[in-house]
C-alpha cells in the first residue's frame, strides 16, 4: 500500500465525509432546554429495552453472543503453543514417539525427561516421558524437530492447576485410546509443509 | 628406546604439502593422523594389521592411487590426500555402504557418534545411484553382553580384527550372507574400488566363528567399543539412553594391575531417581583395550552411604586401639601413604597379602639388579618380536599382558613361549609361533634355567648356573618334545626384541629369591628383558609406598578386607568408604604409570582421610591433597593431582598421569644359585588360586553383568571325574564350592578364585599360588 494518501492533508481534495453535527447550544436557557428535553425523552427506555431484549434473547431463545466459558471456547490457531499432545499413529494406535531424544537434547530449558527400554518385540520402548511444565516456556522447539510429529503443541493453553506435574506424564499427554478418531493431524510449528514432496529425490529400490 | 635413537630413524614425507616426520615403516594414515592431517578411513584400526574392507582410504603417493592404511612410507614421499578421481571413489563407496542401510538412526544406539553418518555427510552424498534387493538379516544375541544387527553391520570387519590382532580370541569371522550378486554391468559404470568394495560386502556378514550362534568368547565388549555403526551393542546398554546424554568421567579401571584409562558415562538412573548412573564404560580403542571386567563391571559404587556418626566415632575409636590394619590393592596410593602414615604415627601393622609378596620380588629384584622397578613396561612388550610368559595365567591374571602376548604375534610376526602349569586351550591358537610347556608345579626355576640355557650369553655366567644347563634335559623336564630343536629355531628367525612376561606364580614361590637371581642373570647376560604383572589392582603402588608386614595379630581394621573393624566400600562394613568410582586418586599401573581416576558417582558417607584426619593433624581437606606427598624416593613425583592428565593423543603417545622413575641403587653380585631341585614339584590333587576371566576382586563380583560364579574351576575332562558340589581340604581349612567346567583350561589342576576377600582364600593358600589337596565329595 502506497502512503501517498496520507501524505495529503489538503482537506477537500480528499475522500473525507463531514459528519452533519448540530451545534451545541450557545445561551444558558438553551442549555437549560437541552437538559430538559434530555431528561424528559424515553431515549433511556429504549436503551434499557435493548438490553432486556437481548436477555429475552439469550435466556429464553438461545441467542448467546458472549463464549460460555469454561464450558465453550473459542477455536485457537494451530499454531498456538500450549499444552504438548503426544500423538498416535492413526493406523495401529501405537504411541509415535520412536524414543529418538531428539526433543529432550533440544529443549531449551532442559525440561524434557524421558526413559527407553529394549522392550519383547526388539523395539526401542519409551516407558516413561515427562516435560516439567513448571521449566517449558513453550518454545515449540521440540515439535519442531520431532522426527515423526510425535510430540506437538495442543489447544489446552489453561495452565492453572494445583500441580502443573498434572499435565506432564506420558499417558497424560498421550491421545486416550478410546479418542484415537477424535486426533487431528498437527499444522502447526514444525508439520510438514504442503509442498515437501516437491523437495525430496526418490531413493532407488531394486525391487 | 631412548629419544635421540627415535630421532635418527627418521624419515620426512609430504602430505598435503606439510611436511612430516615420520618412523620408517609406518604407514601413511598413521603419520596423517599423528600430524593432524585428515584421510577418512572406516575399517583401519590402530594396533591392528589393515584389512582393506573400506577402501575410503585411498590416497595419491607419488602420483600412484594407493590405501593409506596399508601403503608405507617411503623418505621424501608426496602424498595427495584428495584428487578428483580420489573423490569420486569415496563418494561412490559411501553411496554404496548408503544402499539398504536401515533407516533407523534415530532409534540407534550409535545416535551420532556413527561414522556411517559422519563420513556420509563429510563426503557430501545427497543422493543414492545404486541399488539391490536387500537381503534379510536377523539380530543376533551372540552372548550375555554382545547384541549384533546384521542389517546396521556395513562390514568393516573392525570387530573381527580386534577380536584376532588384540584381544586373541578369534571369536568372530566373516561368513556368507546369501544375497543377490551384484549386477556385472556395474564393474564397468562405477567406480572401481567403490566396485570391489560392493563387490566384496555385498557377499558377507559377522557371525561366531565356532559355527555356532554364540561366541563362547572372552566377552571382552572390544567389538562393541570399535563397531563404527550400532550393529554391535552391549545388551544391558542397548536402548537405554542417547550417547549425548551421558557425561564423561575419565578414569583408570580398578579392577588389575593394568589400569586402563576407562570413560564413565554417567546421567541420571531414571525419571523419578536423579542421582547419577554409570549406563557404560568406554575407552579410546585405538590406543587401549579394555576387558569383560573394566567395560562390564562398573556398578560397583557404595550408594546409600550417608554420613553416620556414630559409626564414625566408632571407626575413630576402633582406628586408635588398632594393631593391625588388613587391605586389599584396590586401593588409591594416597590412601595406600596414609595407612603408611598411620603406621609411623602409631606403629599399626600393614597386612596386604598379594602386595606383599610382590614387594619382595621387587625388593630382590632391585638387590641384584640395582633397579627399583622391572625393565619393560608392557607397551614395549607389545613392540617386542619374542615374548615368553612364565608363572601366570595370561588368559586370567591380566588381560593385557595377553593382549601384548597376542598382539606380538599377530602384528610383529612374533613369536611365543607360555610356560604354565595349566594348560590353556587359547594362548596356542595365538599365533603358529607360539610353543606352550605345561610343566610341573615348582620347575619354574627349570624354566628359566632354560631360557638362560636359549637366550644368554654363556660367558659371563657363573659356574653354578652354567653347570645346570643342560638343553635337552630341561626341554624334556618341562615336558617338550624333541622337535623343540626344530621349532625353536625357526621361531628364533629375525627375532631382535625379547620380553619375558612373568606374574604371580612366583612372587608366592617358594624359591622367590632364587628365581630372582636367574631372572637377573638372565636380563643381565641375554637381549631378553622383564615385564612384572603386579598380583592386583594398585599392588605396586601399595609395594612402593607401604612398609607391608609378614604377619600379625591383634584387633584389626579391614579396609574392604575381612577385621574386627570393617571400613567398607561394598556397603555391608562397620563404615561405609568410597567405591572406586566414586573417589578421586591416583593409581599405579603395570606400566609402571601413575594415572588419575576420578569422581563418577557421588558419595555421601565418610573416607578414609576423614578418619585419618581425625586422628593427626593432616593439614589436608581432600584425599588429593595427599598426590604431591607421594614418596619421591620410590620414583613417585610431587605433582598436584589436578595438572595430571589423563588422555592420549592423536598419535597415540599416552598422556596420562606420569611414569614412575626407576630408582637405581648398588647392585650384589650374584655369587650362586641354588641348585635346582626336580624333586620339588607338587604332585596329587593340586588347586591353583586363579580367578575366572572378568572376575578380580569384591567389586566386580558386585557389578550386575559379571556373573562368573564363586566356584572351582576345572578342565572339562578333570570336570567329568568330580561331582557337582565338592569339598577341597587344605592343610589349614575346608572349602565347599561348585565345579565349574571351563572350557579353556587343560589338564588335571583345578582352580580356586581369590575374588571374594571374605572367603579368606590367602590364608588357605599360603605362601603359594599352588596346594596339595584332597578334593572329595561333599
Ligand atoms: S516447548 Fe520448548 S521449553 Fe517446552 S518442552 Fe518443548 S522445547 Fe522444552
Ligand atoms: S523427538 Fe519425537 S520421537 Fe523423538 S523422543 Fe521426542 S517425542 Fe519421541
Ligand atoms: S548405524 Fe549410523 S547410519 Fe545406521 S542407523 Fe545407526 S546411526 Fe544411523
Ligand atoms: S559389526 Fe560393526 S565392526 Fe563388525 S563388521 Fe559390522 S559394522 Fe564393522
Ligand atoms: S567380546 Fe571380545 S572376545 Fe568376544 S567377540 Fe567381541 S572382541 Fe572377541
Ligand atoms: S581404512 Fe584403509 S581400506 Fe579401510
Amino acid at each position: 500500500m502506497s502512503l501517498e494518501k496520507f501524505k495529503n492533508r489538503n482537506v477537500g481534495t480528499q475522500n473525507y465525509k463531514k459528519l452533519d453535527l448540530t451545534h451545541p447550544p450557545k445561551s444558558a436557557w438553551c442549555k437549560f432546554k437541552q437538559v430538559v428535553s434530555r431528561t424528559f425523552k424515553p431515549e433511556l427506555c429504549i436503551g434499557l429495552w435493548v438490553t432486556l431484549r437481548e436477555m429475552i434473547n439469550a435466556l429464553f431463545r438461545k441467542k448467546m453472543h458472549t463464549t460460555q466459558y469454561p464450558f465453550e471456547k473459542l477455536p485457537i490457531s494451530p499454531r498456538y503453543r500450549a499444552i504438548h499432545e503426544m500423538l498416535r499413529l492413526l493406523e495401529s494406535g501405537h504411541y509415535r514417539c520412536i524414543g529418538c531424544g531428539l526433543c529432550e537434547k533440544i529443549c531449551i530449558s532442559n525440561c524434557i525427561a524421558m526413559e527407553t527400554r529394549y522392550d519383547e518385540n526388539q523395539r526401542k520402548e519409551v516407558s516413561e516421558y515427562t516435560i516439567n511444565f513448571g521449566r517449558c516456556i513453550f518454545c515449540g522447539y521440540c515439535a519442531e524437530v520431532c522426527p515423526e510429529l510425535a510430540i506437538v503443541h495442543g489447544g489446552r493453553y489453561e495452565t492453572a492447576s494445583e500441580q502443573r506435574a498434572s499435565f506432564s506424564l506420558f499417558e497424560d499427554m498421550l491421545t486416550p485410546i478410546d479418542k484415537l478418531k477424535l486426533q487431528q493431524e498437527y499444522q502447526g510449528f514444525g508439520a510438514v509443509s504442503p509442498n515437501a514432496d516437491d523437495n525430496i529425490k526418490k531413493t532407488p529400490l531394486a525391487y | 628406546m631412548s629419544n635421540r635413537e627415535a630421532v635418527e630413524n627418521m624419515i620426512s614425507v609430504t602430505i598435503d604439502g606439510k611436511e612430516c616426520k615420520a618412523k620408517e615403516g609406518e604407514y601413511i594414515l598413521n603419520v596423517a593422523r599423528a600430524n593432524d592431517i585428515f584421510i577418512p578411513a572406516l575399517c583401519y584400526l590402530t594396533r591392528c594389521s589393515p584389512t582393506l574392507a573400506c577402501r575410503i582410504c585411498l590416497v595419491e603417493a607419488d602420483g600412484k592411487q594407493v590405501y593409506s592404511c596399508n601403503a608405507k612410507v617411503k623418505d621424501g614421499m608426496e602424498v595427495v590426500t584428495t584428487t578428483p578421481n580420489i573423490l569420486k571413489e569415496r563418494r561412490a563407496i559411501m553411496e554404496v555402504y548408503d544402499v539398504n542401510h536401515p533407516l533407523q538412526c534415530g532409534v540407534c544406539d550409535q545416535s551420532g557418534e556413527c561414522e556411517l553418518q559422519n563420513y556420509t555427510l563429510e563426503l557430501k552424498v545427497d543422493e543414492q545411484s545404486y541399488s539391490i534387493p536387500d537381503t534379510k538379516r536377523e539380530t543376533k544375541n551372540w552372548s550375555s553382553v554382545l547384541h549384533y544387527d546384521a542389517g546396521l553391520c556395513i562390514v568393516c570387519e573392525r570387530c573381527v580384527t580386534v577380536c584376532k590382532d588384540m584381544i586373541g580370541d578369534s571369536a568372530i569371522k566373516t561368513t556368507k550372507r546369501g544375497g543377490p550378486a551384484l549386477d556385472k554391468s556395474l564393474k564397468g559404470s562405477m567406480p572401481k574400488d567403490a566396485y570391489a568394495m560392493w563387490n566384496k560386502l555385498q557377499k558377507s556378514i559377522i557371525a561366531p566363528s565356532n559355527g555356532t550362534d554364540y561366541t563362547n568368547c572372552s566377552d571382552c565388549g572390544e567389538c562393541i567399543a570399535v563397531c563404527p555403526v550400532g550393529a554391535l551393542v552391549s545388551r544391558d546398554f542397548q536402548y537405554t539412553t542417547n550417547a549425548w546424554d551421558l557425561k564423561k568421567i575419565p578414569a583408570t579401571c580398578a579392577h588389575c594391575s593394568s589400569g586402563c584409562q576407562i570413560y564413565y558415562e554417567t546421567k541420571p538412573t531414571s525419571i523419578s531417581d536423579r542421582r547419577e548412573k554409570i549406563y557404560r564404560v568406554t575407552n579410546e580403542w585405538n590406543f587401549v583395550s579394555l576387558c569383560g571386567a573394566g567395560r562390564f563391571g562398573y556398578d560397583f559404587e557404595n550408594r546409600d552411604a550417608t554420613k553416620d556418626r556414630e559409626a564414625f566415632k566408632r571407626a575413630v575409636e576402633a582406628f586408635k586401639k588398632a594393631e593391625v590394619i588388613n587391605f586389599t590393592s584396590v586401593i588409591t596410593n594416597e590412601e595406600a601413604l596414609m595407612l603408611q602414615t598411620l603406621k609411623e604415627k602409631f606403629g599399626v601393622k600393614l597386612i596386604n597379602r598379594e602386595a606383599r609378596a610382590f614387594q619382595i620380588f621387587l625388593d630382590f629384584y632391585k638387590q641384584y639388579s640395582g633397579k627399583s622397578l622391572y625393565s619393560l613396561d608392557f607397551k614395549e612388550v607389545m613392540s617386542s618380536d619374542f615374548v615368553i610368559s612364565l608363572g601366570t595365567s595370561l588368559r586370567n591374571d591380566n588381560p593385557n599382558a595377553r593382549y601384548a602376548f597376542n598382539n606380538v604375534q599377530k602384528m610383529n610376526k612374533g613369536a611365543g613361549l607360555y610356560f604354565h602349569p595349566v594348560g590353556d586351550k587359547l594362548v596356542p591358537t595365538f599365533g603358529r609361533n607360539v610353543l606352550t610347556f605345561t610343566h610341573k608345579v615348582g620347575h619354574e626355576e627349570a624354566v628359566l634355567l632354560l631360557l638362560i640355557e636359549l637366550f644368554s650369553d654363556k660367558k659371563d655366567l657363573p659356574d653354578s648356573v652354567k653347570e645346570q644347563l643342560d638343553r635337552d634335559k630341561l626341554v624334556k623336564l618341562l615336558g617338550g618334545d624333541s622337535k623343540f630343536e626344530a621349532t625353536f629355531t625357526k621361531m628364533m628367525k629375525k627375532k631382535e626384541k625379547f620380553a619375558l612376561i612373568v606374574g604371580e606364580d612366583l612372587y608366592f614361590h617358594p624359591k622367590a629369591k632364587n628365581i630372582v637371581k636367574l631372572i637377573t642373570i638372565l636380563e643381565k647376560t641375554s637381549p631378553v628383558k622383564v615385564a612384572m604383572i603386579p598380583p592386583k589392582t594398585n599392588s605396586l603402588g601399595v609395594a612402593l609406598i607401604c612398609e607391608l608386614d609378614d604377619e600379625a595379630k591383634g584387633y584389626t581394621i579391614g579396609y574392604n578386607a575381612p577385621g574386627d573393624f570393617r571400613v567398607s566400600a561394598l556397603g555391608d562394613g562397620d563404615l561405609d568408604a568410597p567405591a572406586m568410582n566414586q573417589q578421586e586418586g591416583t593409581l599405579t599401573n603395570m606400566h609402571k604409570r601413575v594415572t588419575p581416576t576420578n569422581v563418577a558417582l557421588e558419595y555421601n558417607g565418610y573416607t578414609l582421610h576423614d578418619i585419618v584426619k581425625e586422628l593427626i593433624d593432616t593439614q589436608t581437606t581432600y584425599t588429593i591433597d595427599w598426590t604431591p606427598k607421594l614418596p619421591v624416593e620410590k620414583g613417585f613425583k610431587s605433582v598436584d593431582f589436578d595438572s595430571l592428565p589423563n588422555g592420549y593423543r592423536n598419535d597415540g603417545t599416552e598422556h596420562r598421569g606420569y611414569l614412575l622413575t626407576t630408582i637405581e641403587s648398588e647392585v650384589q653380585e650374584i655369587e650362586e644359585v641354588d641348585r635346582f631341585d626336580e624333586s620339588i614339584a607338587l604332585d596329587g590333587d593340586i588347586v591353583y588360586r586363579c580367578n575366572p576371566q572378568r572376575q578380580f576382586n569384591d567389586f566386580t563380583d558386585k557389578a550386575h553383568q559379571i556373573f562368573e560364579e564363586f566356584a572351582l574351576y576345572a578342565s572339562p575332562k578333570r570336570a567329568e571325574t568330580l561331582s557337582k558340589r565338592v569339598v577341597v581340604e587344605f592343610d589349614n581349612g575346608n572349602l565347599e564350592l561348585d565345579v565349574k567346567v571351563d572350557e579353556r583350561m587343560e589338564g588335571d589342576i583345578v582352580a580356586v578364585p581369590d575374588f571374594k576377600s571374605d572367603r579368606n582364600i590367602y590364608e588357605l593358600f599360603g605362601a603359594s599360588r599352588y596346594q596339595k589337596v584332597i578334593i572329595r565329595e561333599v
